[in-house]
């Protein structure tokens, strides 16, 4: 079936400089020549190396721990167990925050003392001069163990009488929908659908493993420099390791990949108290494989859909049950859970919604944040149940969506109501276009699919944490700009964007801009660099001081050239009059003449996202995000139905940006985006046997090679209807969405038979191909 | 085995090291303050740590120092600097073909190695030449335009006499 461009409604964006432009990003050329430097990168005088040693085990106590060998191999400067730190507790429930009531134990242990939950859980702790000697040190360390029995089902640990993890039970957290009246929906739908959908561990697998350096200072302040995405962990650090709040400074760098992995405490626990027991700098770098041992993965969910429908597709009433394996020790796993429940329906008009959501505690690995936070793993579910609806009723796939869709001025699942523009069917009909028609082959054993989805997920955090950012804008006498924001960048360009803002209000060039960020002593704390709020917190944040700075430019010009302040502007480095843009002053004569007269140049300003109480977990209703992006992706793929080998041949995501900051790097969000959520189809699956590891190393676990993906056609619309600045909404996190299931649904429709459970594998092809021909459907 | 005194000529420069036998070029290029030269996996399998080997691309991680002894080698550095950019990575900059950027010197010495022996790859001669090296950023698209780029620039402008 073709597919037509919905025609977009009129939007008149005002003409900007530099936003808007696909500037080289300040950060650019620095990388590209090998002159920025990484967290691993720093070494000092003096420096001793970290190691940490790990648990061996799933699920075992500790019956004896002697490392006194370790400690006397000459070299060895430290080695610290639990009895070093009695109190050391990583705090990952934030407690009260969740509106849940608080569980006793679920808090991580720094160091294990008698009970190890987890393989890969941290024991001790060795510094020493070198490398290699920090290796032979952890050979020394004798451990034994006495098994556990442990549990690493979900749906086993629920069961009365599964070990437990940790007391009371293993439920993590439960939040529940109840909408509307679901018994009286199902009554009225022409048909019921159910099916249940899985979806694996997955590793962030970003390139640059945890690394950092820290030392103790002469006010004893522990200096951490560190890869991470939260430098507001300093104030976790500090009560890890018994010290003030204020005698913590985590320097962050520039980040060499997060998507959430770096979101929890990863390094700078370990390096901390190594700095402060020897009182020398310390560096610990992880290896790959002990990167994917000791950080989080993406929680595995099991989710059933049970769906009314009408004979023309109109929902009637959803039935929905999630269960995600939280692994050893909670972290985020509330939060994820939170959002994969709000958006279990996804982008549809659902009056008569039951969602029941349960984090369940296994000794697996354990598992928090990624790209998607829960949004991405509802989205595989509701994706594929909308397109087997359609199956089960004889229709069109968009046309199933399209009566259902979501639009501005609706209520969500919990009765949000969406202020901003819902672009969905204008998004899904323009990725559909772009997609054409499907190649044709002429071996009967290649058979191609068509796919798509479409998806929302929300930019900003929970409401209810209250989220502030930060940002410190001035003006130099030579009429440069400095941005100053704790905000730490990833490589998404949220440094860039900042600097392009204020290049954009000041009426100065991109290169006149410097920047610095993710320093939670010296510059303004920013919040985190996660849930894709960066670009609208930091960036209204740093508008906000851009324009008080203006303010101040703009009154003294409008003094020196005889004018009311209204009556210019600041463009190409000077201030001018609109209606006579002869009459100028450079900007760098003004800011001499504002300090002169003892003029602020310099701004802080503090943006506040909109505040709300706590919901009810019971039955959550009411306002929790920001704003949502709204997505959509279509996939052409072709499976060979002899090796179940499927490869995508083209690629499209379409979504509505609000406003492009800078459309280069919106472009590269989205191909990027999409690549992890087409990856999160076909191949990856951090395999765990037992909670065990088996996809160690990159040799095991596979992430996309350049010769496995087409390049992702990227349609950026501008609705500028965002919370963000100049209207944007953010794309982080949204761009990886709907691949997931687009390219699941493209698969489906190429060999007639659905796959429930990700990474559509060669095996699994061939498997549900068997299934079908034998007639199981 | 006891260390030996090995000579690296690096990015021009000559230096004489000490080194064990089990010593990746990795390893010791980041101890002689390479930091270029990103280290992503230790097994050959992200080729973050790629270098010229006699304009050859390799891992360095996979290459023990004592074999590197003689060669000339290149690294991401050593192609060019903030102030003289090589066409590659002033077209990785335009591009947007650096996002988190730890990639990226890798990437370039395998775009390197290639246009030299090719100086017009098509798209598919492209993804074969960095198939080895992984980007979880950008979904290589941005890093593909990249390398036409530079390739097209130098064609037209001769900049930078080779790539």
């Amino acid at each position: 079936m073709k597919y037509k461009a919905k025609p977009l409604p009129t939007v008149e964006l005002p003409e900007l400089r530099t936003v808007g432009k696909s500037l080289r990003r300040v950060d650019a050329l620095g990388k590209t020549v090998g002159a920025t430097v990484y967290a691993g990168d720093f070494t000092m005088p003096n420096m001793l190396h970290a190691k940490v040693f790990r648990s061996s085990e799933p699920s075992a106590r500790i019956k004896r721990l002697d490392v006194t060998k370790a400690r006397e191999l000459p070299g060895v400067a430290c080695v610290l167990t639990a009895d070093d730190l009695p109190d050391g507790k990583l705090v990952t429930d934030m407690p009260g925050q969740t509106g849940q009531k608080r569980r006793q134990g679920s808090d991580a242990p720094v160091l294990a003392a008698d009970r190890v939950r987890f393989v890969g859980e941290p024991i001790a702790l060795v510094a020493a001069e070198t490398q290699a000697i920090a290796e032979c040190a952890l050979e020394l360390i004798e451990i034994e163990y006495e098994l556990v029995p442990g549990v690493f089902d979900p749906l086993e640990a629920m069961k009365p009488g599964a070990p437990v993890v940790y007391e009371p039970d293993n439920i993590v957290s439960t939040w529940k929908i109840r909408k509307g009246d679901v018994e009286a929906g199902f009554a009225a739908a022409d048909v019921i659908v159910e099916n249940t959908f899985r979806v694996p561990f997955i590793d962030h697998a970003y390139i640059e493993p945890e690394a950092g350096v820290a030392w103790m200072n002469d006010q004893d302040v522990i200096n951490i420099r560190v890869c991470t995405q939260v430098v507001e962990h300093f104030r976790s650090i500090a009560q890890a390791v018994g010290v003030p709040h204020n005698k913590v400074h985590v320097r962050g760098t520039l980040i060499g990949g997060g998507f959430g992995g770096k979101e929890d405490i990863t390094v700078e626990i370990v390096l901390a108290l190594l700095a402060k027991y020897t009182r020398r700098p310390v560096r610990l770098a992880y290896t790959r494989e002990e990167s994917i041992l000791a950080h989080s993965k993406r929680h595995p969910f099991i989710i059933t859909h049970r769906t009314g429908v009408k004979k023309n597709g109109r929902i009637t009433a959803a039935e929905i049950k999630m269960v995600s394996d939280s692994g050893a020790y909670p972290y985020l796993s509330p939060y994820v859970l939170l959002y994969a429940t709000v958006t279990s329906c996804g982008p549809y008009r659902v009056e008569n919604l039951k969602v029941d959501s349960v984090s369940v505690a296994t000794n697996n690995p354990f598992t928090s944040a990624f790209r998607g936070f829960g949004g991405a793993q509802a989205a595989v579910a509701y994706e594929q149940q909308m397109d087997e609806i359609a199956k089960t009723l004889g229709l069109d796939s968009l046309e199933v969506r399209r009566v259902n869709y979501l639009r501005t001025g609706d209520r969500n699942s919990i009765g949000q109501k969406i202020e901003s523009a819902v672009w969905l069917e204008e998004e899904a009909t323009r990725a559909l276009e772009a997609l054409g028609e499907k190649e044709t082959v002429s071996h009967d054993a290649i058979k191609i699919g068509q796919g798509f989805a479409t998806t929302m997920q929300s930019y900003g955090r929970i409401m209810w944490f209250h989220d502030t950012s930060r940002s410190w804008v001035g003006i130099e006498q030579d009429g440069t700009v400095v941005v100053r924001c704790g905000a730490p960048d990833l490589g998404a360009g949220q440094a860039n964007s900042l600097c392009q803002i204020a290049a954009e209000v000041l009426g100065v060039s991109l290169e006149d801009v410097t920047f610095y960020n993710s320093d939670s002593a010296v510059t303004p704390l920013a919040g985190t660099t996660t849930a894709t709020r960066q670009l609208y917190m930091s960036g209204n944040a740093t508008l906000k001081a851009a324009k008080m700075v203006r303010a101040v430019l703009l009154e003294r010009a409008a003094k020196h050239l005889k004018e009311k302040p209204e009556a210019l502007d600041l463009a190409n480095n000077k201030a001018f009059v609109k209606s006579d843009p002869e009459r100028s002053l450079p900007l760098a004569d003004l800011a001499k003449m504002c300090a002169a007269d003892g003029m602020k140049l310099q701004h802080l300003a503090l943006f506040t996202a909109p505040f709300t109480d706590k919901l009810d977990p019971e039955n959550l209703r009411g306002d929790l995000f920001p704003d949502f992006t709204f997505s959509a992706h279509a996939i052409e793929v072709a499976v060979n139905t002899e090796t179940g080998e499927i490869m995508v041949l083209k690629s499209i995501g379409c979504h509505d940006v609000g406003r492009a900051i800078n459309p280069t790097a919106v472009e590269g969000q989205i191909q990027g985006g999409s690549a992890q959520g087409i990856g999160y189809a076909l191949m990856e699956e951090v395999r765990v046997e037992e909670g065990v590891t088996r996809t160690p190393s990159f040799s095991e676990y596979l992430i996309p090679t350049a010769k496995d993906l087409p390049t992702t056609k990227a349609i950026i619309l501008e609705s500028g209807t965002g919370v963000g600045p100049f209207g944007a909404k953010g794309i982080g996190e949204p761009s990886l969405t709907p691949a997931a299931p687009a390219v699941a649904n493209a698969v489906a429709n190429a060999i007639g038979v659905r796959i429930h459970d990700l990474p559509l594998t060669p095996e699994k092809v061939l498997a549900a191909l068997d299934r079908a021909r034998s007639g199981e459907g | 085995m006891q260390p030996k005194v090995v000579t690296l000529n690096v990015n021009g420069r000559r230096h004489q090291v000490a080194l064990a036998p089990n010593v990746t070029l990795l390893q010791a290029l980041r101890d002689l303050g390479y930091t270029d030269v990103k280290n992503g996996c230790e097994k050959g399998d992200c080729g973050a740590c790629a270098v010229l080997l006699n304009g050859k691309a390799v891992n360095s991680c996979l290459v023990l120092a004592w074999q590197a002894e003689g060669t000339e080698i290149v690294t991401n550095a050593g192609l060019g600097t903030m102030d003289n950019p090589h066409p590659l990575q002033e077209a990785f900059a335009d591009a947007g073909a650096a996002q988190c950027g730890y990639c990226t010197p890798g990437m370039i010495i395998a775009a390197k190695a290639l246009l030299d022996r090719n100086p017009h790859p098509t798209e598919d001669e492209i993804r074969d030449a960095i198939s080895g090296n992984l980007c979880r950023c950008t979904g290589y698209g941005q890093i593909i335009k990249a390398v036409q780029m530079a390739a097209e620039r130098v064609q037209k402008t001769g900049a930078g006499g080779e790539v």
